[in-house]
């Protein structure tokens, strides 16, 4: 079943949101990042939140200089979005959810 | 308890750059951060990584902060100079932690700090237990986020961070159009900052260091030649000016016996300095080389800064008149270092003068002609010579420079500024038409030391310089 889901959606989205410790930013910028998802990414898409204080060795590999930051691991190219993620325009942006139309290639 | 009243004195960290430690009386602040600013290829970056290095080899690890350059292109940089990085980052004495920020790469929405790059080098701290980080160049952090209000306050909270740390930190930055830096870095460190200028005039190629400000701290205003050579930055003064080196009763001989004899039957005093003055022609640098060859023999090592010839063409010229010089060469006794000064500029080549004085570690220096030093003014040219004679007595070591007198000219042209630096002043001049004997020489001054006051008719022979 998923293998057949993966094959009708290959556009497979892994996206990494880093983060300190719990802070105010830190969870809007999950929430902000969720409800997006869900709305254009729905069933296609994969979280993964970094705890930069457990994990502090992982900052290096993303260069990551600003929290939090989301890296789109996957489709590529790689791409960074820094901030709470408030601005859901730019976040669309960021992601390449809003170019041309791209939704449109989207699960439908 | 006395603490109250007492008004500590600022501590400092020595660079290890030859020079600067001396004219900030010790290095930079401890634990506290310098900003070295300047224009593209003025030596920001070295000047960062000698501090790092230097502070490395001598048990205060630290951290580099490389937003330009890669780790690869940062051991590359310092492996011309003889430095080990790649073994000082294996022992982790140092440790380079690489940001590349990209623009295009990045987009920003809502509000953010630079946290994980306060993990990133908290990681960097602890894994070197680093007394002493670099950031080259902070920056660059402006061209690759947008939001400059976060950024002025994070750059301010990593500078108390790092002294909260008690972390002796350099930050470098870039010069702006008409401010120290492009992101006026400058207002954000109190405690020292220092620029660094590249500049080419003429021709003439000199790099400056200028203390801008140091806190707590008296400073010289002035501007202060510096190089970089095969061994890294140098900053002049190498030594501070100050007449309190010992002065030698011993006596050495000039290499020529009849000479020794004009002078009281011993030759010259040792670590004193020798003026030979004359017209073209009048064999000044044949007299310098005998005391060359003597210096030799005695098993003494003697460098020569040959500005006229170059050394195989010196060393033929010394041939035909039966001296032979090239077995101290290969015995590793003489050094000759021959270079045009006029390439560089004065500063340049008193500096690079220290330097090879300092690696050959001679007991005599010869300056073939002193004449090659030009431009600067006249005072200039006194004052770094100053520094030149005071540096080599301060070592013990004896010194000849010739000096060329324009055709024909009396021989009271001479600068006294210059002469007046001099222990001993021999005239040397050519026999007027109809005299015997090629060569006349008079010793004019020298300083406690009964001496002939007669001139000494000599010639030139293949076999050497013979009185007549």
């Amino acid at each position: 079943m998923t293998a057949r889901s993966r094959k009708r959606r290959p556009e497979r989205w892994i996206l990494r949101l880093y983060v300190a410790g719990s802070t105010a930013r830190g969870s809007s910028a999950l929430r902000n990042l969720e409800e997006v998802c869900e709305e254009h990414l729905a069933g296609r898409y994969r979280i993964e939140v970094v705890d930069l204080l457990k994990q502090p060795q992982l900052a290096r590999g993303d260069q990551i200089v600003a929290l939090p930051t989301l890296v789109r691991r996957l489709p590529p190219p790689m791409k960074k979005i820094i901030g709470d993620l408030s601005n859901q325009e730019r976040l669309l942006v960021g992601l390449d959810l809003r170019r041309g139309g791209p939704r449109r290639q989207g699960p439908a | 308890m006395r603490r109250k009243g007492t008004l500590q004195r600022l501590s400092k960290v020595p660079t290890g750059i030859a020079g600067f430690d001396e004219i900030t009386s010790g290095g930079l602040p401890k634990g506290r951060p310098t900003l070295i600013c300047g224009g593209p290829g003025c030596g920001k970056t070295l000047f960062s990584l000698q501090f790092l290095i230097s502070g490395a080899e001598s048990g205060e690890p630290g951290v580099f902060v490389a937003f330009e350059e890669t780790r690869d292109d940062l051991i590359k940089n310092v492996r011309s100079l003889g430095y080990d990085l790649e073994s000082l980052l294996r022992r982790k004495k140092i440790a380079i932690e690489y940001v590349r920020i990209e623009r295009a790469e990045i987009e920003e929405t809502g509000e953010y700090d630079l946290e994980a790059l306060f993990i990133r080098l908290s990681g960097a701290i602890q894994t070197t237990r680093a007394k002493r980080m670099v950031i080259d160049s902070v920056e660059t952090l402006f061209a690759g986020l947008a939001n400059t209000g976060v950024l002025r306050a994070e750059l301010r909270r990593l500078l108390v961070w790092l002294k909260e740390r008690g972390i002796t930190a350099i930050i470098t930055g870039e010069k702006g159009i008409n401010t120290l830096t492009r992101q006026g870095l400058e207002e954000y460190v109190s405690d020292c900052v220092i620029a660094l200028d590249h500049r080419v005039s003429e021709q003439v190629s000199t790099r400056r260091l200028r203390i801008v400000k140091y806190r707590g701290s008296a400073h010289g205003t002035n501007e202060y030649p510096f190089l970089i050579d095969d061994d890294g930055i140098a900053v002049l003064p190498i030594t501070s000016l100050q007449l309190v080196h010992n002065a030698s009763s011993e006596r050495i001989s000039t290499g020529l016996p009849w000479l020794d004899a004009m002078f009281g039957g011993t030759g010259w005093y040792r670590a004193s300095s020798i003026l030979m003055s004359g017209t073209a022609g009048t064999a000044k640098t044949t007299l310098a080389s005998h005391f060359v060859e003597a210096t030799c023999r005695r098993g003494e090592r003697a460098l020569m800064f040959q500005f006229e010839e170059s050394p195989a063409q010196y060393l033929r010229n010394m041939r035909s008149i039966g001296l032979r010089l090239e077995p101290w060469l290969r015995k590793g006794l003489l050094e000759i270092q021959a270079a045009r000064p006029t390439l560089y500029g004065l500063e340049f080549h008193l500096a690079t003068m220290h330097r090879q004085v300092i690696k050959h570690n001679p007991s005599v220096v010869v300056v073939d002609p002193l004449s090659a030093f030009t431009g600067g003014t006249l005072d200039e040219v006194n004052a770094m010579l100053m520094r030149l004679i005071d540096f080599l007595k301060g070592r013990g070591i004896t010194s000849v420079f010739t000096h060329l007198i324009p055709g024909g000219g009396p021989t009271d042209d001479i600068d006294i500024g210059v002469s007046s630096l001099m222990d001993t002043w021999i005239i040397l001049s050519n026999a007027p038409p109809g005299h015997n004997g090629g060569r006349h020489l008079s010793i004019l001054k020298s300083r406690g030391m009964p001496h002939s006051q007669e001139a000494r008719a000599f010639e030139l022979t293949d076999r050497g310089t013979v009185a007549v």
